[in-house]
């Protein structure tokens, strides 16, 4: 009876620390985001000249464009997280972090960072290109001219 | 009336026995009370063989190490005053510290060293204790406890880092939070909830203040009252 007694207390004790555990991780869970929209026009297709890299480092993209079309570069290194930078002089683009390096086109050129770097969604919306951080697109896809 | 007089009287008073319970011959009876009934000295033994508080024991470095939290909770209480955990105040708040606010450089860069030579002297505890094989039965499980607070002296080390608000703090966190999100399975979900989002941006800061002031400390302390307790009760080597 005794033993009974003192499982169903236990059990009772378990079953509010685990609710109490649910109820402080969902409580921890921000429901509303006051951060910066991850879908932004960067400009029309003509400000960009043909066989050109745009940085925008405050909004972590690299706009590029090519002969065939555009595409567009996370600057986000895919090593921890440090903002890239690009650099015209030896053309590639350099983390200041622990410098991994990578081609024009994100392509990894040094390490110690593991990927290139993430392509990103491009589009065309009202005569303007629109980017998307979240939205990883393959590493050859292009948004053609 | 003479001073022993004054003495005799002020010890007979009931607010001096309501304090004080036991008298001050030296007997040791007595010499256990004033340990037993004072709440700052009863982590401390009644008594320490002499063996045990020779200096190349410890090196006093748990004493020491405990010394530099007791300035970081004093500097880091009297910081607190001036500094706000929001964006942009919190940056300004520093440089108002450092800048404007009279001892406020000097509380700061006491806080700051001490935080890196605590993190310091706790390592080379953990070494001294390693290298003397006191981890061995029946300490085993204070050193378990000794593990958790050198976890937590890094945490508050960690939390600590962002809390200035310049470059330094937000890249060495956006990087210590991309290492926190390579952990399997749970990672992004923990770097979210660590951070208040997506981004190092106010809750983050928030967040990262909260811990470092209110949460980590507490465990902090909660673990030292263990820690120190079990020194005792295993035996061996007493304080400082």
């Amino acid at each position: 009876m005794r033993v009974a007694a003192l499982a169903s207390c236990l059990a009772a004790l378990a079953a509010t620390g685990a609710g109490g555990a649910v109820v402080l991780i969902d409580f921890v869970h921000p429901k509303v985001l006051f951060e910066p929209p991850t879908a932004f026009r960067v400009g029309k297709p003509e400000d960009f000249p043909v066989n050109s890299i745009t940085a925008d480092y405050d909004r972590k993209v690299y706009i590029v464009r090519t002969e065939v079309g555009f595409f567009a570069l996370s600057a986000v290194c895919t090593h921890l997280g440090c903002i890239t930078r690009w650099l015209e002089d030896e053309g590639t683009i350099a983390c200041p972090c622990h410098g991994s390096k990578f081609g024009k086109d994100g392509s990894l050129v040094q390490g110690p960072a593991p990927r290139p770097l993430r392509r990103i969604a491009i589009r065309l919306e009202e005569g303007e290109l629109v980017v998307d951080t979240v939205v990883e697109v393959e590493e050859d896809s292009i948004l053609r001219a | 009336m003479s001073v022993v007089e004054f003495k005799e009287r002020l010890i007979a008073t009931q607010v001096w026995r309501s304090v004080f319970r036991h008298r001050y011959t030296d007997s040791n009876r007595n010499r256990s009370l004033a340990i037993f009934s004072n709440v700052f000295l009863h982590l401390h033994p009644v008594k320490v063989p002499e063996k045990n508080i020779r200096f190349w024991h410890t090196m006093c470095l748990g004493g020491l190490s405990f010394g530099l939290f007791l300035i970081l909770t004093v500097t880091g209480v009297l910081l607190m005053f001036y500094y706000r955990p929001a964006a942009p105040q919190a940056y300004r708040d520093m440089k108002e510290l450092e800048f404007v606010v009279s001892s406020g450089a000097f509380l700061r860069n006491l806080h700051r060293w001490s935080a890196h030579v605590m993190v310091l002297l706790v390592f080379l505890h953990m070494a001294r204790v390693f290298f003397a094989g006191a981890y061995r039965p029946p300490r085993e499980f204070n050193w378990v406890v000794g593990v958790l607070l050198l976890i937590l002296t890094l945490l508050l080390s960690y939390t600590g880092y962002l809390l200035p608000w310049d470059q330094l703090a937000f890249w060495a966190i956006t990087v210590g939070t991309n290492m926190a999100q390579a952990a399997p399975w749970i990672g992004s979900k923990f770097r979210f909830l660590l951070l208040g989002g997506n981004v190092i941006g106010e809750n983050a800061l928030l967040r990262f203040y909260v811990l470092h002031c209110v949460v980590l400390p507490l465990a902090a302390g909660l673990l030292m009252a263990v820690h120190f307790w079990r020194v005792r009760k295993d035996g061996g080597a007493g304080p400082l």
